[in-house]
């Protein structure tokens, strides 16, 4: 029983990461229609650029922990918001090319962080209480799942919120409905893009500071692994789909913790479901009818 | 559209489409304006005749390499007898090949794979496993592997083409992660994990093993290369090849037609799968071993900028990619490690030292300011000489 619990809650942790990832690619898709390849690149810069600043201000307190988280998110919102000005718009309608140029930024962009950081994981260290574990019915849980799971949720909460509640947010549903009737009212879509893409590269950013400390190291790698498992849960949770994906993501995170556990195969069960979703529901879990 | 746009990325049919009608703003038509070609003029019998002539000479120089003595100093490490430069030259032509093969798929039937290295995978890992695990003798094994990949790219394919565009790269994507996550769990030691495979030479004919018999493997790699080539023409050139061809530009059409446009493009991604396994299969007895990375996602990244840097649509262009992009990285590694690069300051010294940085870098570029690779702005040049000489002659 306790050993479920514990896989329960670190697999609604990692569920959690995959969410940071996936909801900015599941909005710049139903928005712009663009495959961000460079979202790892985001999360990778957002992770190392704060474990950069965690070490010159000091690691292992809570002060510094929240200004990385802070830090992660800016790194993250403007590499991102850097590369749809320059890159992405230049080639806006054509998203094959817009996937194109995102593959080769990744390739760049993970180079140079091979280049100055080296290809060796870099150890992360979070305040003490991090190393702690908390008695949830039986189960020992380490605490830096929590913090994981609550910032998600925060996310989660503050982007619906934002979408619902401010006028951009109409404008993003509105065009993620049907772009070109937002553009024939006469709205400008592209700052809606601007913003999308700020907005997915500060999740993205957020998500790398904490995969850093959930894995507890920063990599290179570190994004593109995480990416490739985001792109399955947004495919899943049905592509556009903010709450598609916030559930797809903790299906996908609870069931590969159990089954690595037990039978050491959480890769091959995500795939296999990934599989049975699109025999039986092309559009995903809950995307739009084609 | 001109009616072989062949320089064209596959438009966005898929995608836009899911609001009604796109978006057709004036700066949108004026984009598609200057993508469009006009049709390749139709060549006449003597042209033909050339460029036979030309690809048989080129061929046979190909192939007689290994008896000459010629230095490309900068870009062959050794004279073209000796291993060094043959190893490289056959590199240059198997990934030539394998881009080829990934040329069928992006190129004639529109599909933007992410899976593909999941295939040569299985025909580099395959053939590694049968010889070591079988022992059986090298034609046997070979047959055997391509079965096995013909098998695995039927049903991923099957699977895979029930969704279109972008989330058929999502898909693709997933299952050839699939093949590398098994490949480095190294199930019952078949694989090896991180450090890969190497086939067991026992099974390999003697002429096929060793350094000295480096000029055996680039024949053998030359002669992949050329049925590469007839494959993909024939299957360019066939029915289904142009039933795909039309799908690429509008599947909706195809379907009026009362053609079938999924089994077309499984065709296409079957043919494609297998070819990519026979040029695996020469690349493990090439390299004498193969590594996870050939069946990791940054494979079919580095095939896909093989092709575009070509010039997507384009046969020779995926040749032209395969070979540049491979010597390209050959040498950005000797360039990386060179003493003026080392003494450069850190700015310019860390970027420089990464050849995966260049030549992401140079895709970007490509991508944004040369639409149709190398051969696309070949045939600009070659239209706006065309164009001035008339004028002139006007």
């Amino acid at each position: 029983m306790s050993t479920l619990v514990l896989l329960l809650i670190t697999g609604v942790g990692l569920g959690a990461l995959y969410f940071l990832v996936a909801s900015g690619l599941s909005l710049i898709y139903g928005l712009m229609g663009v495959l961000n390849f460079a979202h790892g690149a985001f999360l990778t810069l957002g992770a190392f650029v704060s474990w950069e600043m965690s070490r010159r201000i000091g690691e292992g307190t809570w002060l510094t922990f929240i200004i990385t988280l802070v830090i992660g998110a800016a790194v993250g919102g403007a590499f991102a918001a850097l590369t749809e000005f320059a890159l992405i718009r230049p080639l806006y309608n054509r998203h094959i090319e817009q996937v194109l140029v995102t593959v080769g930024l990744s390739l760049a962009a993970v180079a140079i962080f091979e280049g100055v950081w080296g290809t060796d994981p870099q150890y992360t260290k979070g305040p003490e209480w991090f190393t702690r574990t908390t008695d949830v019915l039986g189960a020992q849980v380490p605490n830096d799942r929590f913090v994981t799971i609550i910032v998600a949720a925060l996310v989660l909460l503050g982007v619906v919120l934002f979408l619902k509640k401010t006028r951009y947010g109409m404008i993003i549903r509105a065009g993620v409905e049907n772009r070109s009737m937002v553009t024939a009212l006469g709205i400008d879509v592209r700052k809606a893009f601007t913003l999308v893409f700020t907005i997915g590269g500060a999740a993205a950013g957020l998500g790398g500071v904490l995969a850093s400390h959930y894995f507890g190291y920063v990599s290179p790698a570190l994004g593109g692994s995480l990416l490739i498992f985001a792109f399955i849960v947004t495919v899943i949770g049905g592509l556009g789909s903010l709450a598609g994906a916030a559930i797809a993501s903790v299906v996908v995170g609870v069931l590969q913790q159990i089954t690595n556990f037990y039978w050491g195969v959480g890769d091959f069960v995500v795939i296999v479901l990934l599989a049975v979703v699109l025999l039986t529901k092309p559009t995903g879990l809950m995307g739009k009818t084609a | 559209m001109s009616p072989e746009p062949t320089n064209t990325l596959p438009s966005e049919e898929s995608t836009g489409e899911r609001n009604g009608t796109s978006a057709v703003t004036a700066v949108d038509q004026v984009a598609r304006r200057v993508r469009v070609q006009p049709a390749r003029r139709a060549k006449g019998p003597r042209s033909k005749l050339v460029a036979w002539t030309l690809g048989l000479a080129g061929m046979l120089l190909m192939a007689a390499l290994p008896l000459l003595n010629i230095s490309i100093p900068g870009i062959l490490p050794t004279p073209t007898y000796q291993p060094g430069s043959l190893q490289l030259l056959a590199m240059c032509m198997l990934m030539a090949a394998a881009a080829l093969s990934y040329h069928l798929l992006i190129g004639v039937a529109g599909l933007l794979s992410f899976g593909h290295a999941l295939y040569f995978g299985a025909g580099s890992y395959g053939l590694a496993i049968i010889l070591n695990t079988l022992g059986l003798p090298l034609l046997p094994a070979m047959g055997l592997t391509l079965v096995v990949a013909l098998v695995l790219s039927t049903l991923t394919g099957m699977v895979a083409l029930r969704v279109t565009g972008i989330p058929f790269a999502m898909v693709t994507l997933a299952f050839a992660q699939a093949g590398s996550v098994l490949v480095r769990r190294n199930p019952g030691g078949a694989t090896g994990g991180e450090e890969g495979v190497s086939p067991d030479t026992a099974g390999i004919p003697e002429f096929l093993v060793g350094v000295a018999n480096t000029r055996n493997l680039y024949w053998l790699s030359l002669l992949t290369l050329l049925i590469v080539i007839a494959v993909v023409s024939w299957v360019q050139s066939s029915r289904a090849g142009h039933v795909a061809a039309a799908v690429r530009e509008n599947e909706l059409r195809v379907r009026v037609l009362g053609l079938q446009p999924y089994w077309a493009k499984l065709l296409i991604f079957v043919v494609a799968g297998v070819l990519a396994a026979a040029v695996g299969m020469v690349f493990v007895l090439l390299q004498s071993g193969t590594v996870p990375r050939q069946v990791s996602a940054d494979f079919t990244i580095t095939l896909l900028v093989m092709v575009v840097l070509g010039g997507v649509g384009s046969k020779w262009g995926a040749v032209i990619g395969g070979v540049l992009y491979t010597l390209l990285d050959q040498r950005l590694s000797a360039f990386a490690n060179s003493s003026a690069v080392e003494s450069l300051p850190a700015i310019l010294h860390v970027p420089l030292s990464e050849p995966l940085f260049i030549l992401g870098a140079l895709f970007v570029l490509v991508v944004l300011f040369m639409p149709g690779g190398l051969t696309g702005a070949v045939r600009r040049l070659r239209e706006r000489f065309s164009a001035n000489a008339a004028t002139k002659r006007n």
